[in-house]
């Protein structure tokens, strides 16, 4: 319990730390919002300089981070100059969507990796595992954003796949289950790039962890108690290979909101992506700064979670934390 | 290539401990695994015959080797710290066999696992249930593997060197514990270990294995008292004495038998044992000896004694 | 003949508690107190968990005892400072059980032997390579297989090789903590000569670590059985074996594996 809590706290601390960090440097980096319209000739100095003066970014930094800190607490995190409203909600409209992508995506990869790494840990060095590691091999090399234009060119081609965005025009006036479909089709290419993207990684890692399961004495020994196959693949040899895959599956879980921002802007998703690069090319300072500490969130909530599970997957961590 | 087994032969009898005697080199873990057919991918069985209870066990398939494994025949594997799976509870891990052999649904299986724990840990059997192998003491990891050993109530249990890592007196508990369940199980074991002094006692039978081969067999009292093979009576000469007569020895050399264990990657055509014999003869050279009757049931392989 | 070990009421608590605050710990060794003559050998004998290891960490200085005095050559080691032990070290050296795990598997033969020389600095390379060589033929390694790797040797060169290695810099004292317990009855044999015969030739002490009455009695001048931390009895190897008084002894006396009959073979037959 004691270990838990400590490791509650570090996130907490971890947190404000990066807050702070992130502030400090989004405001020290030159310009800001307004710098666009101090260019504009048309737009007289005072002008600006009012505009700046009711955004408050006039004020010494501390007093702005309180506020900042201040308006976290309510669930605005600070004011969007570009869009005119809360950070918060907007945020989270594009959380939400993003999210929608990288779970599915993150699911399927796992989904396929799992049996695709034991099924070459388990044939390891004969022809389905060669097979893979080729496979695998060549897929790693292929840069990610060459891969989401490929298909968005199949898709344009092919007429299949809508070519971006998340939903069809008329969307409102659908039918729920038809508007569900429509989701679903828009899905497909982005969660096809991040899945093709993230499956090789896992498959080498998942094959790693399993193979060098497979050479050890408890393995054989239950093989020796007549257990079949299948049941020492998955139950014996992915659980005692499980240590590494959890940090692994924490890593995952961290990149949920951020890694999936080169698809989204080349296929037009709604998501967090396309927004942080607006608002880091129009200096839009709680954006950014709202959106890195939503990244920072789900990376410190994943190794956290990576942990937890950890401590309930191996026993021996588990007594040594418990001893406290 | 490696001649692990080189022509061995020997049968068992129900309810009968058979003690295999040999060192490193003498090919006794592949003889372990051959029984069950559990030999690395590089280890091939080229002749030869394994009948169990009347069962070709060369010619049977995986699904039925799978279903001999563990329930008509156990292994008990040496190192107890690490045949076990490190993050399963000492229950699941008993109850994965059960669960692979017989058909009990999950109340049934629990009960088995405790009564089959409860027999060979009397005080704590829920405790150590409960527990993770890193929790527990070698003799009590043994234990767990006797226990994964018998829950099928198999008729064979093979043991290789089971007291390998253990205390002089946790070994004479697993001992008492097999003569135990010799007694109250009726099962028959091959017990194969290169201490001589954890047959005595045990073992009905002895089998010295040298290089592959069998070189002398008999009833363990007969071998273990008065050996006849070369190798047999200098192995047994190589141990201290306790006793107090042979104190005067106390800090002498004790007799070794000369040279270094046999080299099985090369298949010789003599007896294997003739470099290194005190008491070699030319025959010995160039032909392998054969099996001869001393009485019914004991057998040397030796030319000193004429077939 | 003097004393060359003689430690006095040591202590080693460990302490098991994680917290702060915590008071737990556990008592490896509770008052041990013992001496080795020079060029003799002292078995300590127990079982696992009496603290026998402990000792011979403490002993060997790669452990510091939580107090009492560890009085080495005149010198307490115990005692010392970090940089003076490090010269007291090569003095007393150690042959562990499992040579698999103590000897450099990338290194050769010759390189591990001629190791220790090349840490402490001795000798150009011309002779260190030249002490290797000897120290090799010394145990029973023929020159041919000087360039091999650990893992190509059987488990008793091995322990042979730890030997060697434990021999390079001329130690007075050699701890060996389990050496033979993980080898071949026959394997053990040898090495229990090359042993005895090294005694003899280099006036080697020994402190001789196992849980094997019967090759404790047979290589020792004098037995120490421990329990739980404590020396419970202490004496010359027949009288230990004609009489143990504590119950400790008798429990290993009757414990140790024995057979009818090999002794009473004539040599020769």
């Amino acid at each position: 319990m004691r270990y838990l809590l400590r490791r509650m706290l570090h996130a907490v601390f971890l947190l404000f730390g990066v807050s702070i960090l992130t502030f400090l440097f989004s405001t020290l980096a030159p310009g800001n919002y307004f710098d666009e319209m101090r260019l504009n000739p048309q737009i007289a100095p005072e002008t600006v300089a009012s505009l700046r003066a009711q955004y408050q970014l006039d004020r010494p930094l501390p007093v702005r981070y309180a506020r900042w800190v201040n308006s976290v607490a309510h669930g605005q995190m600070g004011f969007s100059f570009a869009y005119n409203s809360p950070v918060g909600p907007l945020l989270w409209v594009r959380a939400r969507n993003t999210l929608l992508l990288t779970l599915t995506a993150t699911l399927i990869a796992w989904a396929l990796a799992l049996p695709l790494g034991i099924w070459a840990a388990a044939s390891l060095g004969r022809l389905p595992d060669r097979a893979l590691s080729w496979t695998t091999a060549t897929l790693l090399v292929i840069p990610d954003l060459v891969l989401a234009l490929g298909l968005l060119i199949m898709a344009v081609r092919s007429g299949w796949f809508p070519t971006g965005g998340m939903v069809s025009v008329g969307f409102e006036s659908l039918s729920p289950l038809k508007k569900l479909r429509d989701i679903a089709i828009h899905m497909t290419l982005p969660v096809v790039a991040l899945v093709i993207s993230a499956l090789p990684m896992l498959v080498r890692h998942v094959r790693a962890a399993v193979a060098e399961v497979l050479d050890a004495p408890f393995l054989r020994a239950a093989a020796g108690h007549g257990i079949p196959r299948r049941r020492l693949l998955y139950r014996y040899a992915l659980r005692a290979a499980a240590n590494p895959l959890i940090s692994l599956l924490g890593f995952s879980l961290g990149t949920l909101v951020s890694g999936s921002l080169l698809v989204e802007v080349v296929m037009s998703w709604p998501g967090l992506g396309p927004l942080l690069l607006e608002a880091i090319l129009a200096r839009d300072l709680y954006v950014v700064i709202g959106g890195v500490l939503l990244s920072t969130i789900f990376l410190v909530g994943g190794n956290f979670l990576a942990d937890l599970l950890l401590l309930w997957a191996d026993p021996r961590i588990r007594t040594e934390a418990g001893a406290e | 290539m490696c001649h692990a087994l080189a022509g061995l032969s020997f049968d068992l009898g129900p309810g009968e401990i058979l003690g295999i005697l040999g060192e490193s080199g003498s090919g006794k873990s592949t003889l372990a695994a051959s029984l069950l057919r559990l030999l690395p991918p590089n280890g091939i069985i080229t002749r030869g015959l394994i009948l169990f209870e009347g069962q070709d066990v060369l010619r049977a398939r995986p699904r039925g080797m799978e279903k001999l494994r563990g329930r008509r025949i156990s292994l008990i594997f040496q190192e107890p710290s690490v045949a076990l799976h490190p993050a399963m509870r000492v229950r699941d891990q008993v109850e994965e066999v059960l669960r692979a052999h017989e058909p009990l649904d999950f109340a049934a299986r629990r009960n088995r696992t405790r009564q089959v724990l409860a027999s060979l840990f009397p005080a704590d059997a829920d405790r150590i249930a409960n527990s993770y192998p890193h929790q527990l003491s070698g003799g009590q990891r043994q234990r767990v593997l006797v226990a994964q050993a018998i829950a099928c109530g198999p008729s064979l249990v093979l043991a290789d060197e089971p007291t390998a890592s253990l205390d002089p007196t946790t070994q004479q508990e697993i001992l008492a514990l097999f003569r135990t369940l010799r007694q109250e199980l009726g099962l028959s074991m091959v017990l194969i270990t290169h201490n001589p002094g954890l047959l005595a006692g045990l073992a009905d039978r002895v089998l010295v294995l040298y290089a592959g081969r069998a070189v002398e067999v008999g009833p363990a009292e007969s071998v273990l008292a008065s050996p006849q093979h070369p190798y047999t009576r200098a192995l047994l000469r190589c141990m201290p004495p306790l006793d107090q007569e042979s104190q005067a020895s106390r800090k002498g050399m004790l007799p070794v038998i000369s040279g270094e264990s046999p080299n099985l990657s090369v298949l010789v055509r003599g007896c294997p044992f003739e470099p290194r014999c005190p008491e070699k003869m030319e025959v010995c050279k160039s032909c392998d000896p054969a099996a001869v009757p001393l009485s019914e049931a004991h057998t040397v392989s030796c030319f000193k004694f004429p077939g | 003949m003097q004393l060359l070990l003689n430690v006095e009421n040591l202590m080693k608590r460990y302490m098991t508690g994680k917290s702060f605050g915590s008071r737990e710990f556990l008592t490896a060794l509770d008052g041990v107190s013992l001496s080795i003559q020079t060029a003799t050998t002292l078995a300590l004998v127990g079982e696992s968990g009496s603290g026998k290891s402990t000792l011979a960490l403490c002993v060997a200085c790669l452990e510091r005892p939580t107090s009492g005095s560890i009085w080495f050559d005149g010198r307490d080691v115990a005692a010392l400072g970090e940089k003076q032990q490090r010269a007291v070290r090569p003095q007393i050296q150690v042959v562990f059980q499992d040579p698999s795990n103590s000897l450099n598997s990338r290194l050769t033969a010759l390189e591990i032997v001629a190791e220790p020389l090349i840490i402490q600095r001795r000798f150009d390379k011309q002779t260190r390579s030249k002490r290797a060589c000897a120290l090799l033929e010394r145990v029973g390694i023929s020159a041919k297989k000087a360039g091999s790797r650990p893992d190509e040797f059987s488990g008793g060169q091995r322990q042979r090789l730890a030997i060697a290695r434990a021999l390079a810099l001329e130690p007075k004292l050699l701890i060996l903590d389990e050496a033979l317990s993980a080898l071949d009855c026959s394997v053990q044999a040898q090495i229990a000569n090359l042993l005895l015969e090294l005694q003899a030739s280099l006036r080697l002490t020994y402190l001789f670590i196992t849980h094997d009455f019967a090759m404790a009695a047979h290589l020792a001048d004098e037995i120490a059985v421990m329990d739980h931390g404590r020396i419970v009895e202490l004496g010359a190897a027949e009288k230990l074996l004609r009489s143990p008084e504590h119950e400790a002894t008798r429990c290993l006396l009757a414990a140790t594996p024995r057979f009818h009959g090999a002794a009473n073979l004539p040599e020769g037959l």
